[in-house]
């Protein structure tokens, strides 16, 4: 037990700050998520052909692909991107991106593939009576979204997105491969540091579990907050 | 990029052996904790509701290292004949996946199983056909059916989890892609080649669904 010691000796304040990591990369990727989402709903429901395309091949091929190959794409692919743009404006310095923006990243454009679908289905299942009389009332297309499909919208994808939260958290176990200190790469030091493997493997299944748990909570109270009036 | 074709296409087998493993005992582990879920004992009840939500509410990497490392540490396992299957990394990830994918299709088909009307379980009764019966040619069948497109969903995912298993050091298409990247430095053109074959994967495997559902629709 006293491996678990907060303090020099033992890994209970690292694992607790592990923890913190774990919730911020999974707040920022959720973020990043609903950024992405944002652009490709409208061009998954847009009239143009080429629109649609453009959104289409995003969900499809990031919803294809596994996880860890996107993130090995950014991280080993990252920096060098990055590097070409500079060498444009005349900088040559080798960059090194910082591990936090590239896991938030990898793992928010994934994020932003589920959120993408989930929002899609969401505007498609409003009934399209709802359009039609805000049309007739004269509302405008800005007032029309605010005011009348968002609040409809957000009751029916507030159950996936709680879908996708769960999945977006579980895939920031991920990022440890690329040396961010979260949950699971905390566990990784501490278990070969200490030889106990099975304990911090163990604690991490366990802090995963209490994350998961308490976001469902949470979750549940915003639905029933959301779902009032029906 | 034309140069690592051939190796990633060899390091596909590998991922499509883990997957074609992994679903085969994952359904039937499933269809054991489906059956465990619809039991009215409340600890069995229990038990299998335990075990879906464990393995759901944890990341898949974090199920696989407690398998590869975790269990080794345990001295008396090294001594019986476990050992020889978990110093294996290949045996450990397929453990892993099966429990993991065991899991989701558990919940999926007690879904389909709660789905069923229970009009058609009446019916088997009224005709005098033995409940062991109405459950293994009617309540299965329908249920199979009625899981298809979930459990599609569920075999797209689990191919997309193979791919941990470059982390216990497999060389599936995951880690040989890994590998190539690490060693030529050409992230994109790698990615291309490699995510080309999972999506064509994908492919293939949605379109079955599609036509298993269509095969075998209700409304004919």
């Amino acid at each position: 037990m006293e491996l678990l010691a907060f303090g020099k000796t033992g890994w209970g304040d690292e694992l607790f700050y592990a923890t913190l990591m774990t919730i911020a990369v999974s707040v920022t990727a959720m973020l990043i998520g609903f950024f992405f989402a944002l652009i490709f709903t409208p061009l998954k429901l847009s009239k143009f052909k080429s629109f649609n395309l453009i959104g289409n091949f995003y969900t499809t091929v990031i919803r294809g692909v596994p996880e860890l190959l996107v993130i090995y794409l950014f991280f080993f692919g990252g920096s060098g991107a990055i590097m070409y743009v500079a060498s444009i404006f005349g900088y040559f310095e080798y960059i090194e991106i910082n591990a936090f923006i590239t896991g938030s990243l990898a793992i928010g454009i994934i994020s932003g593939a589920y959120s993408t679908e989930v929002f899609r289905g969401a505007i498609q299942s409003i009934d399209k009576g709802q359009f039609e009389a805000a049309k007739v009332l004269g509302i405008n297309k800005f007032t029309q979204f605010y005011k009348i499909i968002l609040p409809q919208m957000l009751r029916l994808a507030i159950p996936n997105l709680s879908n996708v939260w769960q999945i977006t958290l579980k895939d920031t176990s991920l990022i440890s491969v690329t040396g961010l200190v979260e949950i699971m790469r905390q566990s990784y030091i501490a278990a070969g540091s200490t030889r106990d493997p099975l304990l911090f493997y163990s604690i991490a299944a366990v802090l995963y579990l209490m994350l998961t748990y308490l976001s469902m909570k949470i979750i549940n109270r915003l639905e029933t907050k959301y779902s009032k009036g029906y | 990029m034309v140069s690592s074709f051939p190796k990633l296409l060899g390091a596909t087998v590998i991922t499509l052996k883990l997957l074609s493993a992994s679903l085969f005992f994952g359904l039937i582990v499933g269809l054991l904790f489906a059956i465990l879920r619809l039991n009215k004992n409340i600890f069995i009840n229990k038990f299998a509701y335990g075990y879906s939500y464990l393995f759901r509410g944890t990341p898949l990497l974090v199920q696989i290292f407690i398998i590869y490392f975790g269990l080794g540490q345990i001295e008396y396992l090294r001594s019986t004949f476990l050992w020889v299957i978990l110093k294996e990394p290949y045996w450990c990830a397929i453990i892993a996946f099966t429990l993991n994918t065991g899991a989701y299709t558990s919940e999926i088909l007690r879904s389909a199983f709660q789905t069923i009307k229970p009009g058609i379980i009446e019916a088997g009764q009224s005709l005098g056909i033995p409940n062991k019966i109405i459950f293994y040619k009617i309540q299965i069948p329908i249920a199979i059916r009625q899981s298809l497109p979930a459990y599609g969903n569920e075999i797209i995912l689990m191919m997309k989890g193979t791919s941990l298993a470059s982390t216990v050091t497999l060389m599936d298409l995951t880690g040989v892609a890994k590998y190539i990247i690490s060693t030529t430095f050409k992230p994109i053109e790698v990615f291309i080649v490699a995510g080309g074959i999972y999506l064509f994967m994908t492919f293939i495997i949605h379109n079955f669904i599609k036509y298993l559902e269509k095969k075998y629709s209700f409304s004919q």
